[in-house]
This record gives C-alpha cells, sequence and structure tokens, in this order.
C-alpha cells in the first residue's frame, strides 16, 4: 500500500468535540465544536497561539483528558466512551507520545527509558531488548544506550523520547511541540526523524508547534483559534 | 520482579536522604531488639519458675535468715512432696565486674525440688559425692568456658573465713541446663562446705545444733499446684507472730514480683518503641511524601505511557516497602546478631536474646511500616490525573 493509498482512510475522526473547563466560577470553553479527520499515513501539524486549544485537542484524541461533549473514534475504537481502565490500555496499544521536555525519566538510562512501555507487554527480557535496540537504531543512538538523560544534549533526549514513542510501534504519534526547546539545528534534525518516520514507515504522526518551519515539514497544516479549525493550504 | 530496577533505581535519586532514612530506620529496629531482649532477659527467672514449686522467705526481707527448722516443718506439711533451701553467697569470678548469682543449697533436697532441670545422672553422681562441688547454670559455663572437673576460685565479700580471706575453691561438678532451655544462670554450692568455709561466720549460722542453723529462703515441691494457696496458708499461720515471721508465695508469683522491681519492662518497652515509631512514621513518611511530591510530572508520564493508576500506586508502595526493609531488617538482625553473643549469666537476667517470635513481630512492623508510610503517597499517585502531572 502506497502513502497516498494510506492516506485515504481516517483514523482519527474528531466529531463535534467541546470542551469546558471550569475556572472558579468561570467557563471556559476551550473547543467549541471542532471537528476533524486525520488520515491513516497523514502527518498533520495544528498551529495556533496558547491558549487556542491544540494540546487540548492533542490530550483528548490521546485520551489523557475527557472531553465534554461530541464523540472521538481513533482507529475504529470510540474513546470518549472507554473507561479510564480501558483507555489506560488503550493507550498503551495506540499511542506514542512526544513531549516539548521530552520528560525522560532522569534514575534511568536511555534504553530503560525506551524499554518503559515495553514493561506492559508479554515481551521477553530479551525480546525487550531487542525491539528497544532497533528503536535507538532508528532515531541514531544506539551508541548512547548506557547513557543517563543528565549526560545526553537537548536534541539527543529528544531523539530518546522519539524512541521510547515508538518502540511499541503505536497507531499515532502525538508530538507536543517537539522542537520547542531546541535549537535550529537539533529542531531540523528531530523534524527530519519525524519526516522520515512518516514517510518511510507510514507512521501517522499529529504533531503541535509554534513553529512555522516546523509546520512546513507536515502534509496538512491546521489552526486552531479559540477553540474551533481553519485549515490552510500546505506547503 | 520487571519493575524492580525501576522501584530501586527511584530510592537512589536521592542518596544522602535515602541513606539517613535508612539509617533512621535501622536504628529503631536495632533498638527494638536491644529492648525486647532486655526485656526478654528479665522475663527469664518467670519463665523457669514452675508450676509447682513454692518458695518461703523472711516476712521482712530477703536477707533475713530463717531457722533451718522452718524447713523441716514444711517437709511434714500435707501436699508438700521436696523442700530445699537456699542461701545467699555471693561472689565473683576473677574480677568483681564477673559478679556471680550463687547460692548454698542441700544438694539432695535440690534435685528432688528442681527435677525439671536437665542435669545428667552423672553429673548428678559428681555434685552429691563432692562438698566442693558447683553445680553451674548452662548460660555460666558457656560464658566463663567451664567443664566438669575444672577447679575454679570464687571471691566473696560476704563470706569470709577466719583469716579474713575471701577466695573460696570450688570444683564444677554438674552443669545444670543444655542451652535449649532457660537454665536462670545460677550456681549452686554444698550448704554444708559453706558452713564449714565460713569459720567462725559459719559456725556462727549453726550455734549449738543443726536445728538451730538458719538459711536463706526455702523451696518446696507440691504435689498439686491447684492446692497451693492452702499449702501457702499453712506455713505462713504456722509461722506467724515469732521472731521470724515468713511470706510464702509461688516461685513464678516471686520471680514476677523480683523483676517488677527494676519497673514493669513490658509497659516501659512498649512506651519507648511506640515513641520510637511514631517518629519513623514521621520521617519515612515525610521521605515517601517528598519523593514522591517532587516527580509528579515522572508519575504523570508513566500514566501516559499506559501504566494503569494501580500499577503507579504499587510502584510507589514497592519504594516505601523496599526502604523500610533496606534499614529495618538489617536492623533487626544486627540487634539479634549482638543479644546471642551476650550471655550475661547474671541472676534473673542469664542471658538477653531476641525470642523468634519477637523477631517475626520485628518483621512484621517493618512491613506495617512500609505500607504506613507508603500508604498516602502511592493513594495520591493512584489519584493523580495526567493532565495535572504534566502541567507541573
Amino acid at each position: 500500500m502506497t502513502t497516498q493509498e494510506q492516506a485515504a482512510e481516517p483514523i482519527v475522526r474528531v466529531e463535534n468535540v467541546h470542551k469546558t473547563y471550569k475556572r472558579g466560577s468561570e467557563v471556559v470553553d476551550v473547543l467549541q465544536g471542532l471537528s476533524l479527520d486525520v488520515a491513516d499515513g497523514e502527518f498533520l501539524a495544528l498551529m495556533g497561539p496558547s491558549g487556542s486549544g491544540k494540546t487540548t485537542l492533542l490530550n483528548l484524541i490521546g485520551g489523557l483528558d475527557r472531553l465534554s461533549e461530541g464523540r472521538i473514534e481513533v482507529a475504529g475504537e470510540r474513546i470518549d466512551r472507554a473507561s479510564d481502565r480501558q483507555l489506560t490500555k488503550w493507550r498503551s496499544r495506540h499511542i506514542g507520545f512526544v513531549f516539548q521536555f521530552y520528560n525522560l525519566l532522569p534514575v534511568l538510562t536511555a534504553e530503560r527509558n525506551v524499554e518503559l512501555p515495553l514493561l506492559l507487554t508479554k515481551l521477553s527480557r530479551a525480546q525487550r531488548r531487542k525491539h528497544v535496540a532497533t528503536a535507538l537504531e532508528v532515531v541514531g543512538l544506539s551508541e548512547r544506550s548506557k547513557h543517563y538523560p543528565r549526560q545526553l544534549s537537548g536534541g539527543q533526549e529528544q531523539r530518546v523520547g522519539i524512541a521510547r514513542a515508538i518502540v511499541s510501534d503505536p497507531t499515532l504519534l502525538l508530538c507536543d511541540e517537539p522542537t520547542g526547546d531546541l535549537d535550529r539545528k537539533s529542531g531540523d534534525e528531530i523534524l527530519d526523524l519525524l519526516e522520515a518516520l512518516n514517510q518511510e514507515q507510514g507512521k501517522t504522526i499529529i504533531m503541535v508547534t509554534h513553529d512555522p518551519l516546523a509546520a512546513e515539514r507536515a502534509t496538512r497544516t491546521l489552526h486552531v483559534d479559540k477553540g474551533v479549525l481553519t485549515e490552510t493550504p500546505t506547503h | 520482579m520487571k519493575y524492580l530496577p525501576l522501584i530501586l533505581r527511584n530510592l537512589g535519586r536521592k542518596k544522602l536522604r535515602t541513606a539517613f532514612t535508612v539509617l533512621s530506620i535501622f536504628v529503631s529496629f536495632l533498638l527494638f531488639g536491644l529492648l525486647v531482649a532486655l526485656r526478654t532477659g528479665f522475663g527469664q527467672g518467670v519463665e523457669v519458675a514452675g508450676l509447682d514449686r513454692l518458695l518461703t522467705v523472711h516476712k521482712v526481707s530477703l536477707i533475713q535468715f530463717l531457722p533451718v527448722k522452718y524447713a523441716n516443718f514444711i517437709e511434714t506439711v500435707d501436699g508438700v512432696e521436696a523442700v530445699t533451701h537456699w542461701t545467699w553467697f555471693g561472689g565473683y569470678y576473677q574480677e568483681p565486674r564477673n559478679q556471680l548469682t550463687m547460692f548454698a543449697t542441700d544438694v539432695d533436697g535440690f534435685l528432688e525440688v528442681f527435677d525439671d532441670y536437665v542435669i545428667s545422672e552423672e553429673h548428678k553422681e559428681n555434685w552429691r559425692n563432692n562438698r566442693q562441688g558447683l553445680g553451674v547454670g548452662y548460660s555460666v559455663a558457656q560464658r566463663f568456658g567451664w567443664e566438669v572437673g575444672d577447679r575454679v576460685p570464687i571471691n566473696t565479700n560476704l563470706w569470709l573465713g577466719d583469716d579474713g580471706k575471701s577466695g573460696w575453691e570450688f570444683d564444677v561438678a554438674a552443669i545444670i541446663g543444655d542451652g535449649e532451655q532457660a537454665d536462670g544462670g545460677q550456681l549452686y554450692l554444698h550448704y554444708d562446705y559453706l558452713k564449714e568455709g565460713a569459720g567462725s561466720m559459719g559456725a556462727a549460722m549453726s550455734p549449738g545444733s543443726d536445728e538451730l542453723a538458719v538459711i536463706g529462703m526455702i523451696y518446696m515441691k507440691v504435689d498439686d499446684p491447684e492446692r497451693a494457696s492452702t499449702i501457702i496458708d499453712t506455713i505462713d499461720t504456722q509461722f506467724a507472730n515469732s521472731s521470724a515471721e515468713t511470706k510464702t508465695s509461688t516461685e513464678k508469683a516471686w520471680a514476677q514480683g523480683f523483676a517488677n522491681q527494676v519497673g514493669d519492662l513490658a509497659s516501659i518497652v512498649t512506651a519507648i518503641v511506640s515513641v520510637v515509631f511514631f517518629t519513623l512514621l514521621l520521617v519515612a513518611g515525610n521521605t515517601m511524601a517528598q519523593s514522591v511530591r517532587e516527580r509528579t510530572s515522572e508519575l504523570g508520564v508513566l500514566k501516559t505511557l499506559g501504566f494503569s493508576d494501580g500499577l503507579v500506586m504499587f510502584l510507589v508502595l514497592g519504594e516505601a516497602f523496599f526502604l523500610a526493609l533496606l534499614g529495618g531488617l538489617p536492623g533487626l538482625l544486627f540487634a539479634n546478631a549482638v543479644t546471642s553473643r551476650l550471655k550475661l549469666g547474671v541472676g534473673f537476667i542469664p542471658d538477653i536474646y531476641i525470642p523468634s517470635r519477637d523477631l517475626m513481630i520485628g518483621v512484621v512492623l517493618v512491613l506495617a511500616l512500609g505500607l504506613v508510610t507508603g500508604a498516602l503517597p502511592a493513594w495520591r499517585a493512584l489519584r493523580l490525573r495526567i493532565i495535572q502531572a504534566l502541567s507541573q
């Protein structure tokens, strides 16, 4: 199947989603009836000003947060109806997260950090080691597998973060400002890596970013503003 | 097991803090072990006391003598099977700090009244036939490395010869006990040898005839423990309004009363241990709470990756258990090692050791400490919402 053909199948379907927060007595509408389809194999960039609701949307798609109204379907499953327990299991199978500040566990080496999602599987220790080695090889950090996060540069830490996100071969990769804490050169390397994962391995990626240059790497860019979507043409 | 490295790594996050907490737990359980051992030591006099033995002492004070004829009367009381008597000798071996709990007794009566003590027939014969023979508690023999046949010099400041010399010589004739049961940690010499060896002091004990001789206290064995109160009444009534009134009680009650003179050790130990553990709960609990609070976002990451609420709670609880085990178990084992090497052999504290039942209680306390100190942080980890955790 080609990337084009994969892109025809929506893997994420967001329909009329509302998300409201209570801030004291005030009710804040973060998302206001937002709808979105993401095709399988797509690399989608979500842009928008701070507080526009793009990270909230990412969290809802990733099953980290609960919506107030609407429906979300990912890989054919209604995650808005799932219990917390079901959602936890679902997340471990389908979602890989990449955070802005890497969020590696400082007490674990790179390979132990990458191994974390695999601890939830029934893989043997040897199998886990093999998967970890493959993931670290994909991100080009095989040589640094025994290093602790404090011994790595920001770019390298983010690569470990990406290796952790892909090690269990998830359906969807969700990246929240993956280059937000990096210099331009390191950021470009991370974007190269995400682009390669999308184009060469067919990974579906949704990336939240403030950076127009980062968004240019995506196959489609959407703008979130005051809780609603506005589509802009891609490069 | 696959989560063990994660638990251990988290414990090593702040090494100094963990080390101090582990040390405080270690010291607390060491203290627990030592106090329990001390309480056990003081309780051993009670432990060796037979249910079918009674003891008669002077009503005024333990150091007042009783006429030996009292023993003769007691022998005739209905229900009394055998009688013996003890007279305080005191004494020390080599140096005054090696104090001994030593009594003079009539050996035949002793072997009848204390027929539950483990003594081989050969040793009994040795002891009966040697007026300088000494019956030695197993723990004392172990302490000084004595064996049957050894000649041992013992000094006393109480029973001096006419020449003023305090030195006495004895032959170790019998070992009392085999190390399996508490042996009282005492030594017994022949009463007749005391009278002979103490010169004019000994003669003063038996002016004229044995009928007027004096002794320290009288032990008797009764045929039925349920008849003890009747026998006690008979004896004390018989000597009421005499120049040496008596106080008779069961051996167990007397030993308990003696131990209680030091204080209610069980209550003291409980009070100290309670205070120590309460403080320990605050120290270890604070360490755990602080440790979890510091890595709220990391717990959020684990939950993001698919670690369930229950699993994250288990990891936090596991840390608390390991922290308690790392300090508590070595503390208990060290206390056990120290006390098992101590052979005091002094009076009512013959040996101090931690009974296996109390060791088990210690282990349960270690686990309870882990549970209690980990409960609140684990509960917080369980309830932690991912979005709030990641935003910290």
